[in-house]
């Protein structure tokens, strides 16, 4: 589904990625991990097309179409998500609104017949359940005022109508509380389907005792410096992020 | 990879079109002959020429006011013609009688003047250069005793109402441009509202503006007599032009004891090209005066016009008379808007409130300026002001010019101001979602315009929002 490889990425003149080679199929999951400045968020932004960042090197295939020559809003027409670490709030516009406007795009962008409010409603309806929201919600302004939980809960309701073919969650789990994560959690592993794949970006271990990862890789400066199975995040847990990333902490001389 | 902020291409004005009918032009320039020439033609009764000659002479004494936060070159009065009518039009015809190129004209900007297409529950006066071309639903209207014609007609039909309430609210003396208009204007809308009733329906007026080199200057007498209601609504248009073109329009609004007068407006002038070049000169005057328990609420979406000079004002004359205004002004390209408010505090109790909301894109530059004043025997005053501006792009002002004058210490006057920028990040995250750069733009737009977009009549809201996206069409990628 997803082929990255050699990817270099630039923020301004620094380079934030320096060669990302991975390769994510349908049905898979997969977590990227990572000290803070490793480039877990860029490799997101970057999957998602944010124009701050700046391509230099390296091919994205998705679904045998070349990413990297898309338009962020292509991308997400094509199944792309991207659950972001800071929502960003729209204020005035109702979330009701938002979310129809989007899910209408995705469908026109597949050929598929605009649902009306009403028709939408419903669709509403029984995704809100899957994140325990309440339905007010949808009146509320995008993101505007909501809490930090609220926020990422509100990217997981996206995620839920818009039913992505590829969702990258980035670090949803910070800021959360464990009840919110287990929500969240709940969400994604619901939504997982034999056609399509998640790539969760997390600092922490945590978040990867709900949504089990079938590969969890290690991301330092700019590079994947180790893959493997769960097994890899709960060793991360237990050395920390220096034993692979070459930093020396008390000790570990070896 | 992504497309870059003003590299978009921006939509054309789809009302540039000129339509060709032929018209019976007076020679450019302005001199008393040409005021008594205006007034022959509209055969006008003895009153309505001296008031236009006193008019004329207190204009020659006055001088264009160069205070608001705009800049154009000198305007030449002795180069524009100030009459203009389509030769078809015949007094007091009924609709059937009009020309089918000017009922062509209003169908292409999508008002059906004819009887089997008209807009269900609106009624329209059309105003083509410097004359009505026809009034719809006036029928049902004077059902209720509701007189909605051309002020032409208003003038011949009920001359007491006219003498009694022109030049009212607004003097001719008031600033040089009403002045001017007073002198010269040639027709323009006149609703009078009998006690009691509450129009059924909302009125409706379009303007267009056809005739190169003719300066606009149409005249609107809103009456509402004690205790009746009206919603009333104009829209502005005119071809694409590469030279200014003035328009120098009054509007005033009398609401007696216990009326309500909601007077909404969607300005969408055109507004000059990518670089700046022609575009309308939109100088403006409109105030109403409100008496004991009476409201006036002005609503606009200006999006139109190189320049637009306007503050839609409300004395409180009255106990306990309400003031509103709700404005959305959009600037793109090169266009300037100096625009705002007035709220004069006179009687007790009385309470106004302002929602300003200002968007800059391209080169525009955006000015609130606003006035609430609150006299000595005003107890009780309250006023709340809420003034948002929102910037696209980075070579675009928005500037704030308050000024509050309290003289009654029971008074209470709040002024609340905020600035904000489309965020590249609000743009990434809609798109993010499947949206295109112009749907998030407007989107975000909408908005921010929103508490303003809620006091349209409903048919229009979805309009106005539709033009501002329009509007800034281009101006983010």
């Amino acid at each position: 589904m997803l082929d990255i490889h050699g990817l270099k990425a630039n923020v301004g003149d620094k380079e934030i990625l320096k060669g990302i080679d991975l390769t994510v199929r349908a049905g898979e999951v997969h977590a990227v991990m990572g000290p803070n400045g490793s480039g877990k968020s860029t490799l997101a932004q970057v999957l998602a097309g944010n124009p701050a960042y700046e391509v230099t090197a390296g091919t994205v295939q998705y679904d045998g179409r070349d990413l990297l020559d898309m338009q962020p809003e292509e991308r997400a027409q094509a199944g792309i998500f991207l659950a972001f670490q800071y929502p960003v709030e729209i204020p005035g516009v109702s979330n009701a609104y938002f979310f129809r406007a989007a899910y209408n795009e995705i469908r026109k962008a597949r050929g598929e017949e605009e649902v009306d409010p009403l028709e939408f409603a419903d669709i509403m309806e029984q995704r809100l359940k899957l994140v325990e929201m309440d339905p007010a919600m949808l009146n509320r302004s995008v993101n505007a005022g909501f809490s930090g939980g609220e926020k990422k809960r509100n990217e997981i309701l996206q995620m839920a109508v818009l039913e992505p073919k590829l969702a990258i969650l980035d670090e949803t789990d910070s800021g959360l509380d464990i009840d919110a994560l287990r929500i969240v959690a709940d969400g994604v592993n619901a939504l997982k389907r034999p056609d399509n794949a998640t790539i969760v970006v997390t600092h922490y271990q945590r978040l990867l005792n709900y949504i089990v990862p079938d590969y969890v890789h290690v991301l330092a400066h700019g590079r994947i410096v180790k893959s493997g199975s769960k097994a890899l995040a709960l060793e991360l847990e237990e050395k920390g992020y220096d034993w692979i990333t070459g930093g020396t902490p008390a000790g570990a001389s070896a | 990879m992504s497309a870059s902020i003003d590299s978009l291409v921006s939509k054309e004005y789809q009302y540039g079109f000129v339509t060709d009918v032929e018209a019976d032009t007076i020679p450019p320039g302005l001199s008393e002959d040409v005021i008594r020439l205006i007034s022959q033609k509209k055969n006008e009764p003895e009153f309505m020429l001296n008031w236009r000659l006193k008019a004329f002479r207190r204009w020659e004494t006055m001088r264009e006011p160069h205070w608001p936060n705009v800049h154009y070159n000198t305007i030449d009065y002795q180069k524009a013609s100030y009459y203009s009518a389509p030769k078809s039009v015949k007094p007091k015809q009924s609709l059937d009688e009009v020309d089918p190129e000017l009922l062509r004209t209003y169908e292409k900007l999508g008002i059906p003047l004819n009887e089997q297409k008209l807009l269900a529950g609106v009624a329209v006066d059309a105003i083509f250069d410097s004359v009505s071309v026809g009034t719809t639903m006036r029928a049902q209207l004077a059902e209720h005793g509701i007189v909605f014609c051309s002020l032409g007609e208003a003038i011949h039909s009920h001359p007491e109402l006219v003498e009694k309430y022109l030049g009212s609210v607004v003097p001719y003396s008031d600033n040089f441009f009403a002045a001017l208009n007073s002198a010269v204007f040639s027709d323009g809308s006149f609703v009078y509202v009998p006690k009691g009733v509450r129009c059924p329906m909302e009125l409706s007026t379009y303007f267009r503006i056809n005739s190169a080199d003719t300066g606009q200057f149409e005249r609107t007498l809103v009456v509402a007599d004690e205790g009746s209601y009206v919603s009333y609504l104009e829209g502005c248009t005119a071809p694409k032009r590469s030279t200014n073109q003035l328009h120098a329009a009054v509007v005033e609004l009398v609401a007696l004891k216990g009326a309500t007068v909601k007077y909404s407006t969607v300005q969408n002038w055109y507004a000059g090209d990518e670089n700046g070049k022609g575009g309308i000169y939109n100088f403006v005057t409109k105030r109403g005066k409100a008496f004991e328990n009476a409201k006036i609420s002005w609503t606009q979406v200006e999006t139109g016009s190189a320049i637009t000079w306007k503050y839609p004002s409300v004395i409180l004359q009255g106990d306990n008379s309400v003031g509103e205004f709700y404005s959305v002004a959009v600037v793109n390209n090169y266009q300037q808007a100096d625009t705002g408010t007035k709220m004069l505090h006179l009687g007790k109790n009385t309470r106004s409130n302002i929602v300003s909301k200002g968007i800059s894109a391209g080169h525009g530059n955006n000015s609130y300026r606003g006035r609430v004043y609150v006299a000595p025997k005003a107890t009780g005053a309250r006023n709340y002001t809420q003034c948002d501006s929102m910037l696209v792009g980075n070579k675009c002002g928005a500037h704030t010019f308050p000024y509050i004058e309290v003289k009654n210490n029971t008074a209470q006057v709040e002024h609340e101001a905020s600035t904000s920028k489309i965020g590249e990040d609000q743009i990434f995250y809609l798109k993010q979602r499947g949206l295109s750069a112009e749907q998030a733009v407007s989107m975000i737009v909408s908005g921010f315009c929103k508490e303003v977009f809620k006091e349209l009549p409903m048919e229009f809201a979805l309009e106005a929002q539709q033009l501002l996206g329009i509007t800034l069409e281009g101006s983010v990628g």
